[in-house]
């Protein structure tokens, strides 16, 4: 005898939200790379700041763990389409929050008006929010042509480009140099994506290389911006000053061998010789105290992340997803490379976090938000 | 949409991943050692731990050299660093308590480095930095809890509870390091090996905990054949003979004379060994008498040298029985040389030559040798051990001197350009008309025949002059030699080395360094006549009514000529029990039945005291 409240062959579920068509199975895969990618963050957060004698920051990074994977959850039961029709509220109020950080509201850490204070003790980064809000816009213009066109057209870049400037310029007042690029890079693998034509990219390209260069002669590039590109090419130049940072966060990978010092022994974890190494730094951790074996699963699990998210991208049948899903893979990949880039000395030292690992709330919220729409755009073509 | 743009991102993707993993690869992998070591090199610091310097005792066990404790005011840098102000309160407070500005304070604990000169300290950072001892440091103490990052702790420091008394013999301790004396001669047993801590710390440099500790180990004991109460009384001697003959400088040596153990050594003028422990300034360091007299200054030896000038007669064939005059002049050449006072003794036995110190006879002796072309008389002084360093357990021993034809010969080669320029010249800048001719006249012979060891000078040899020079211990062993049969040591203050835990790690012996070139007859005979000097002889006078039926005392005197200065005083002596050997010499001392014969007189009669007392 069949339970009452077992489905009925051809019936609708049930159970799935009324407002959501059907949805084919998610990718069970890039769940558990996500769900891997966190538990290893939490560990690594946990390790860095375990001489701190109290576990505020690795309740705080569990708290925004489990509230990003719910958001992930959420998102990914949504059907692309619905998740369209939400687009300019995402995207407007990403935009008013950049621009709150510039008010008094915004606070000022190491330099750059990232944060805006919520309530006593929470604070919210925008821009990581503004790269989930400007994936999903980004993608409209590129994504919806209009009847008889194969690939968008010259409005269609504009309008795309025009949408990215309004964050990119918010943040470059911030400023922000390393949210910028990963924004850039989002951009970058949005367009080549979505099938824009490639004297259109390559006009792109020589603007941006016009507009860096502009940005140089005009004095733009901040001294420390310079600073850091000099340490890259040599960093035993100024040991103690900017290239402290670099120096002490290849020791302290290099020192980890192919084991590792173990979890919870690395000794120049302990002495805190790496700065902001539960945030920028958290590679370090793993390569100091899980060595190569460690520090290669975290790229080979990023690497087959993007896999899957290239895969979707190339899967879906609608090309707003694929230009979603590109979006989404393109900045996952540049953050990252950037971010272990920096810490194993092939990037100057510019404050990207790891996706999915970096302590940091709105970050790691922002990067399994990500997962979800990845997920959203898989689900979303199953099923149609 | 387009698969080929697709695929170009995939490639992107793949190549930044790629790229990521080789770049680990080469980090931890190939370079890995290199960066495992640049890591210990941020992380670990290695903190000395100085060991404790073993004790020196005497024969006894008293101690020399010891080490006190004394409290001593630290100051933890690391520590001060991390103060928000960077210690400069701390720094103020502490140098108005000890009298010193914050300038002068900075100075002391700010570590040396390419850019920061002295003063600054030169130790690690890591290492508790001594800025006051003694009574500031208990000021210091009552009031910790105003000085964070401000320790006063217990340290050892080298005591020598004697103080000035055997203050060359003992030497000193610098830094770690012992120099002179037995200080420097059994640094490596006395030192110890320090030990080293090594402790991890983090970026700002502060120690959160030891990974390893290697303890010191604690250095050698060194018990010594010196008898603090001899010493005393030797210094005491010293020193009274010094105020009441006279002299600049002096030095007294006891030693066993069948053993070579030194027993005692005391060296005039002295210093306080303690002005070490708080430091000495260049200034100070140039004042300090730092020479130890007894084993490196050299004397001509006066008519102590006599017992080799009869031992060298003796082995000559000269018969010791027989008599021989002692006019008050005799001729060598064309020079007259006189008898001491130009007193005519008549004749008299070898016996009687060296009681009454006949200077003559041995003119005459040497004169006679010369003539036949024999050397006996060097080679019975260098058989007796003169002319060499004495191979005790003591640092920058002296050789003296045992001049000879070829040592004259080298001398003349090395100052006949000046020399032979004077013969011609002249002293045309002397007012003294007189003198300006004597010295031409002498460079001119110098300059024509220096080089040729003539009569004269083996006269002058026989009785200790003409350049023969000898340290006070060289003459102990060679009269500690006739005493005891012929045996000559090298002489030794040491005894034996005793481990921490009590054990003896090695013994000290005297070696055997010769046989003296005399007959067994030879020196009987040698003993008998010098029993006589303090009976009878030239130290009646300051042996009278000493307990001889107590402490058989056999001696000589010496009194040596020193150009442009007072003579200087010997008294060597011996006695069968207790059979010590002991030297004195005064430099311009005078006399040396005056001036070293009474101290030494004094000495035996403690060495006689501290008998009876037993």
């Amino acid at each position: 005898m069949r339970a009452p409240w077992a489905r009925t062959p051809g019936a609708p579920d049930r159970r799935r939200l009324a407002w959501a068509p059907a949805l084919a199975a998610p990718d069970r895969v890039l769940t558990l790379l996500a769900l891997a990618l966190s538990a290893m963050g939490l560990l690594l957060v946990w390790s860095a700041t375990r001489m701190e004698g109290d576990h505020t920051l690795l309740v705080r990074q569990a708290v925004a763990v489990g509230l990003g994977l719910a958001l992930m959850w959420l998102v990914s039961r949504v059907d692309l389409r619905v998740l369209r029709a939400y687009v300019p509220v995402a995207y407007v109020l990403a935009l008013v929050s950049l621009a709150a950080v510039l008010t008094p509201l915004g606070v000022r850490v190491n330099g750059a008006h990232s944060w805006i204070t919520l309530a006593p003790g929470l604070r919210l980064q925008p821009s990581e929010l503004a790269k989930v809000a400007l994936a999903l816009a980004f993608a409209v213009p590129l994504g919806e042509l209009r009847d008889g066109q194969r690939r968008p057209g010259f409005g269609g870049v504009m309008l795309a480009l025009a949408l990215a400037a309004a964050p990119i310029g918010l943040i470059a007042l911030q400023p922000d140099l390393g949210t910028m690029l990963v924004f850039a890079a989002m951009v970058t693998g949005a367009l080549l994506v979505s099938g824009a034509p490639k004297r259109w990219l390559l006009v792109l390209a020589l603007g941006a290389a016009g507009a860096g260069a502009a940005a140089w002669r005009l004095g733009l590039v901040r001294p420390y911006q310079i600073e850091r590109l000099l340490v890259l090419a040599d960093p035993g130049a100024d040991p103690g000053g900017a290239g402290y940072n670099a120096v002490q966060a290849r020791i302290a990978i290099g020192s980890g061998g192919f084991y590792g010092k173990g979890l919870f022994n690395g000794e120049q974890t302990a002495g805190h010789f790496v700065p902001e190494q539960h945030t920028d730094f958290v590679f370090t951790v793993a390569g100091e105290e899980l060595g190569f074996a460690g520090a290669a699963l975290i790229v080979l699990a990023v690497g087959a992340l993007l896999w899957r998210g290239l895969a979707i991208a190339r899967r879906s049948d609608s090309l707003y997803g694929t230009v979603l899903a590109g979006g989404v893979v393109s900045w996952i990949a540049f953050q990252t490379f950037v971010n272990v880039g920096m810490t194993v000395g092939l990037m100057p030292v510019v404050g990207v976090p790891l996706p999915f690992v970096s302590y940091g709330g709105s970050a790691t919220v922002a990067g399994l938000l990500a997962v979800g729409l990845l997920q959203a755009v898989h689900r979303t073509r199953a099923a149609a | 949409m387009s698969r080929a743009r697709l695929f170009v991102l995939r490639l992107a993707v793949a190549a930044m991943m790629l790229t990521l993993l080789a770049r680990l690869w080469q980090l931890q992998i190939a370079d890995g050692d290199r960066y495992a070591r640049a890591a210990a090199d941020v992380r670990i610091r290695t903190v000395p731990l100085p060991p404790t310097r073993g004790r020196i005792l005497d024969v006894a066990g008293r101690p020399l050299a010891t080490n006190r404790t004394r409290p001593v005011v630290t100051v933890d840098a690391v520590e001060l660093a991390h103060q928000p102000d960077g210690g400069e309160v701390v720094l103020t407070r502490l140098g108005k308590a000890l009298g010193r500005t914050y300038r002068q304070m900075a100075e002391k604990v700010r570590l040396c480095g390419p850019e920061v000169a002295q003063p600054c300290w030169q130790g690690s950072p890591y290492e508790p930095i001594p800025v006051a001892e003694g009574v500031a440091a208990l000021r210091v103490s009552e009031r910790q809890q105003d000085f964070p990052g401000v320790r006063t702790e217990l340290r050892p420091v080298r005591a020598y509870p004697y103080g000035a008394a055997a203050a060359h013999l003992l030497g000193y301790v610098q830094g770690a390091k012992g120099r002179d004396g037995l200080e420097g001669a059994y640094d490596r047993e006395l030192a110890g090996r320090a030990g080293r801590r090594e402790v991890a710390v983090d970026h700002t440099g502060r120690v959160t905990r030891t990974i390893r500790e290697d303890p010191p180990v604690p250095g050698d004991t060194l018990v010594t054949g010196i008898d603090a109460r001899i010493q005393a009384v030797a210094e005491a001697a010293l020193g009274r003979a010094l105020s009441s003959a006279g002299g600049s400088s002096g030095a007294a040596v006891v030693m066993e004379s069948w053993t070579g153990r030194v027993v005692a050594m005391a060296d005039r003028p002295s210093y306080d060994p303690g002005v070490w422990t708080d430091g000495v300034t260049a200034g100070e360091y140039r004042e300090l008498p730092l020479l130890a007299r007894a084993v490196q200054g050299e004397w001509a030896p006066g008519s102590t040298w006599k017992v080799t000038s009869v031992a060298a007669a003796a082995s000559a064939g000269y018969g010791l029985g027989a008599t021989y005059g002692c006019p008050s002049g005799y001729t060598v050449g064309d020079r007259l040389f006189r008898n001491f006072g130009s007193a005519d003794l008549g004749r008299m036995t070898m016996r009687g030559a060296l009681v009454e110190s006949c200077d003559t006879i041995f003119y005459r002796l040497a004169d006679e040798l010369w003539q036949r072309g024999s050397d006996a008389m060097q080679r019975t002084a260098r058989g007796f051990g003169f002319g060499r360093p004495t191979g005790v357990d003591l640092p920058g021993e002296a050789a003296g001197a045992v001049p000879g034809p070829a040592s004259k010969k080298a001398r003349w080669q090395a100052t006949r350009k000046e020399t032979c320029r004077r013969a011609g010249k002249g002293y045309p800048e002397l007012d003294d008309r007189a003198r300006a001719a004597y010295l031409t006249a002498l460079a001119r012979e110098n300059c024509r025949g220096g080089s040729v060891w003539r009569g004269g000078d083996a006269a002058n040899f026989a009785i200790g002059q003409g350049g023969v020079l000898v340290t006070p211990l060289q003459l102990a062993r060679a009269y500690a030699a006739v005493a005891n049969g012929g045996t000559l040591f090298s002489p030794r203050v040491g005894l034996k080395i005793v481990r921490p835990d009590g054990s003896t790690a090695r013994a000290v012996e005297p070696p055997v360094a010769g046989r003296l070139p005399a007959s067994p007859a030879t020196l009987d005979f040698i003993r008998r006549a010098l029993s006589e000097v303090p009976r009878s002889g030239t130290a009646a006078g300051a042996f009278e009514g000493f307990p001889f039926d107590q402490i058989a005392v056999a001696g000589k005197t010496g009194t040596a000529e020193s150009f442009g200065r007072r003579d200087t005083s010997w008294f060597a002596s011996f006695a069968p029990d207790p059979a010590y050997t002991v030297v004195v010499v005064l430099s311009e001392g005078g006399l040396g039945a005056e001036g070293a014969a009474p101290a030494a007189r004094d000495i035996w009669e403690g060495i006689l005291g501290l008998r009876e007392r037993r």
